[in-house]
């Protein structure tokens, strides 16, 4: 069987697994589940630009929060529906990439990751600044009323968790072709040896241009759809924790692979509910985490899975 | 026809002028070698022509237009084809992906086509990387040669390679040579007087010398410049 | 008060800012420049000073001139020793590698901080000052009978933030004489230049990392010993150093001493006198959004020579 059909069935197959998961699983779980979905296509944006283009970005909390304002103050303050509002949400964040890309892609390595943090940093600022439309810190909530699709309450856990999974399934498998694409392999080409990618003839800017926009706007998706999906608009999302959660969530679970996001992000959730049961200092479990994982298992979980055992894995 | 020319090429690093207005003409179908000792400023030229390194100062005109404000990776499409001094070939990736990338498609049957004129076809599954180095060097020739240029550029192709792969080297050029337009920088003198039509010789960013090898090897101030022109120097 | 003493009122905090930023951001810089990597963690080295601070005067009681100075001691060399092990342990089996690096950093900032946050607990504690009256400051107007000096209501400092700004100046001549006069300041302005050079010298260059990985560390330490008496300790506390001595390194330019300390002027300076007449939050945003800038479209900074 060939490499690319193999891949549509593993990417096929993990889909049924987590459809028929919706109605297994006690709501309690199914809601978790939901949720880490929606975290997975934040971190599947998040591996688009770091684990296959090879760029380290420390401000991804910015397009995803983007995406959530975007949809949060559309629907708070203008009374705009769910999905006109999701649409706004995504655009925002592809702008947002867009002229970030622009500015930051200036810069390499060091300066490129500085460079996204301070700029998500000032949005994340801006945020609390304007606190009297954002409600700053605390954040606002998105009535049961307004969370509904063309009469599908989505505060129902079933139609919530359907909708993560469709969300999921829509990033999983766009990038996971994307990748196959010459797009794709020009992206990998870029992060293995950027010089002699040059001298093939490929424009490396502009492919890097697309990748922050592709990876912002899947981020941003994300973004809109947490706010949506669970209610809640607030300047934690745009905070330096929600740039460091996809970075750990991608070492996790394989950067460079297209289940890896899914796992990573499965893991770290579950981690730290289980540790914050024990302290409020849960956050630390993070710490040691990155730092065991930059030490001794750079590829992550399916990294080591494809290094070891299944070399065709996507 | 002149299928490159530099008028006045020009490079300062800071205060050291690495590339001193330098007028150069390369007709089409010539394999044409560019020597001299280390730090002439061969590699900073040839850097400028590919647009790796910008110009300080000077034109750069190749196939008829002037290309000196075009990016790397617009001449590269123009026709330009650079292999680099120390070896740049996608190290983990397999050499079926590293062609793939050069022809800018995957088709099986042209990808090994390509890895066939280097005699790799039988390995293109393995990892890049754990090739040795000299059959590294002659992936990154395959992945030059598959991009059809019309002219070749390659910097210090033999550096590194044993006695054996150096003959299998001079006569791949030589298979070239009807295809594409070549221009090397070299170290090998045999190499060198073996394979060129023309020699130019740089010596400290300027052009000391250019002619036939028979010309190169009798001229006087070359000889100085290498205290001894004519021994391989490798 | 009048425009002229509240302008004057906001300089002296923003002196005693800047004083404090110049110290933290040099332990940033010497790690920039002799070892090429970024710290993320230092602003988490700052806050354990303050946090040891807090916990050996509160042990040593009784005058609080003696609690503060075992701290001063005590903070630095402590801080200073953890960042050796965090090197020897992490940093170095990375090989300085600048992203894994900053991967680790990140991963360690989170470690140091909720250890905190476990032991010293979420509050903010002060520690008493050594000494602390307070001083008026006079100011001076044209009035109906030519000059007048008088001593406008609420423009005073006190004689501890004073101690402040002289002791960082004390301390940042003696670094300065440290780095450019001593055989230790050789080395790591040696390693600084060239590593491989260095090494075929036989200058122990892991080891001269190491040191400057403590030293610097130390030095963040140093400076939140001197400001946890005006400030108080408290987990949280090591975010706004970080950001403001990235900002005073990325401004000032990698590996240049004088760059470090004008920045730290500057930055301290607008950073207190921007939060006194408009909002905190203001001063943060136009800071990072002046850091980003600079990298994109200047990345040696305004003094160095040499970019990140």
């Amino acid at each position: 069987m060939s490499g690319a059909k193999k891949s549509l069935l593993l990417h096929l197959g993990l889909i049924a697994i987590l459809f028929a998961l919706g109605f297994l699983l006690p709501v309690y779980h199914q809601g978790n589940l939901a949720r880490i979905l929606v975290l997975a296509t934040y971190a599947i944006g998040y591996n688009v630009l770091f684990g296959y283009t090879g760029l380290l970005s420390l401000g991804h909390a910015m397009f995803f929060s983007a995406g959530m304002y975007g949809l949060g103050l559309a629907m708070h303050h203008g009374g705009v529906p769910a999905v006109p509002a999701f649409v706004i949400g995504v655009i925002a964040s592809a702008l947002l990439s867009a002229a970030v890309a622009v500015l930051a892609l200036r810069t390499l390595g060091v300066a490129f990751m500085i460079v996204t943090l301070m700029f998500a940093q000032a949005g994340f600022l801006t945020i609390l600044y304007f606190g009297a439309w954002t409600r700053g810190d605390e954040g606002f909530v998105l009535p049961q009323a307004v969370r509904e699709v063309a009469g599908l309450d989505l505060t129902d856990p079933m139609t919530r968790y359907m909708t993560a999974l469709l969300l999921f399934s829509a990033a999983l498998l766009v990038t996971a072709r994307m990748m196959q694409m010459r797009f794709g392999n020009v992206l990998v080409a870029v992060r293995e040896n950027e010089e002699r990618t040059t001298m093939l003839g490929y424009d490396v800017f502009k492919h890097k241009f697309v990748a922050v926009v592709i990876s912002g706007t899947l981020s941003g998706a994300a973004g809109a759809a947490y706010g949506l999906l669970f209610g809640y608009v607030g300047a934690t999302f745009a905070s330096v924790q929600y740039s460091i959660f996809p970075l750990l969530w991608v070492l996790l679970g394989g950067a460079g692979t297209t289940i890896g996001p899914l796992v990573g992000a499965f893991f770290t959730f579950y981690l730290i509910d289980y540790a914050s049961s024990l302290t409020s200092a849960y956050m630390l479990i993070v710490g040691l985490v990155l730092v065991l994982l930059i030490l001794f298992a750079r590829a992550g979980i399916m990294g080591e899975v494809r290094k070891r055992w299944a070399g065709w894995l996507p | 026809m002149t299928l490159l020319e530099t008028r006045g090429l020009t490079r300062h690093f800071g205060g050291l002028t690495a590339v001193d207005t330098v007028d150069f003409q390369l007709p089409a179908g010539q394999v044409h070698a560019l020597i001299g000792p280390n730090g002439a400023g061969k590699s900073t030229f040839v850097g400028m022509v590919a647009g790796r390194i910008p110009a300080s100062a000077g034109e750069v005109w190749f196939d008829g237009a002037d290309v000196t404000d075009l990016p790397a990776h617009a001449r590269i499409r123009l026709g330009m084809a650079y292999t680099f001094q120390i070896t740049a070939v996608y190290a983990r990736l397999s050499l079926f992906d590293n062609v793939a990338l050069a022809l800018r498609q995957r088709s099986e049957p042209d990808v090994l086509a390509a890895l066939d004129r280097v005699g790799l076809a039988d390995r293109s599954a393995q990892i890049a990387g754990d090739l040795a180095y000299g059959h590294q060097r002659l992936l990154e020739i395959a992945m030059g040669i598959a991009q059809q240029p019309r002219l070749l550029i390659l910097d210090e192709p033999t550096q590194g390679l044993a006695e054996s792969e150096i003959e299998g080297f001079n006569a791949l050029i030589s298979r070239l040579r009807a295809e594409t337009t070549i221009l090397l920088i070299e170290h090998n003198m045999d190499v060198v007087m073996a394979l060129a039509d023309v020699i130019t010789v740089l010596d400290a960013g300027r052009v000391l010398a250019s002619g036939t090898p028979e010309a190169i090897r009798a001229d006087a101030a070359v000889q100085e410049v290498y205290l001894g022109a004519g021994h391989a120097q490798a | 008060m009048d425009f002229g003493p509240y302008l004057l009122l906001a300089s002296l905090e923003g002196a005693v800012g800047a004083s404090v930023l110049a110290l933290t951001a040099l332990g940033l810089s010497l790690v920039f420049g002799v070892m090429r990597v970024v710290n993320v963690a230092h602003g988490e080295f700052f806050m354990l000073g303050a946090v040891i601070a807090w916990f050996v005067a509160s042990q040593i009681g009784g005058q609080p001139a003696l609690g503060f100075v075992a701290a001063l001691i005590i903070a630095p060399l402590v801080v200073g020793g953890l960042a050796i092990v965090a090197d020897r342990l992490v940093l170095k089996r990375v090989a300085y590698n600048p992203e894994a690096t900053i991967v680790a950093t990140i991963g360690m900032l989170y470690i140091i901080q909720q250890a905190a946050l476990m032991t010293y607990g979420p509050d903010a504690r002060p520690v008493e000052p050594p000494f602390n009256s307070r001083i008026a400051i006079p100011w001076f107007e044209f009035g109906e009978e030519g000059f007048e000096i008088y001593y406008p209501w609420g423009l005073s400092t006190t004689s501890y933030k004073l101690f402040v700004i002289a002791a960082a100046v004390v301390m940042l001549l003696g670094i300065w004489a440290l780095l450019s006069r001593s055989k230790l300041g050789l080395l790591m302005r040696a390693t600084q230049l060239d590593r491989e050079t260095a090494r075929a010298f036989g200058i122990p260059v892991e080891r001269v990392y190491s040191l400057v990985f403590g030293f610097g560390a130390g030095l963040a330490a140093l400076a939140a010993v001197l400001i946890v008496p005006i400030q108080q300790a408290h987990y949280l506390m090591g975010g706004d150093p970080l950001l403001l001595s990235f900002i005073v390194v990325i401004l000032g330019g990698l590996g240049s001493l004088r760059g470090t300390l004008v920045a730290a002027l500057l930055i301290g300076m607008s950073d207190g006198i921007i939060s006194v007449f408009f909002s905190p939050t203001l001063a943060k945003i136009i800071a990072t959004m002046l850091v980003a800038l600079v990298l994109v479209f200047r990345p040696q900074g305004l003094f160095g020579k040499k970019a990140l």
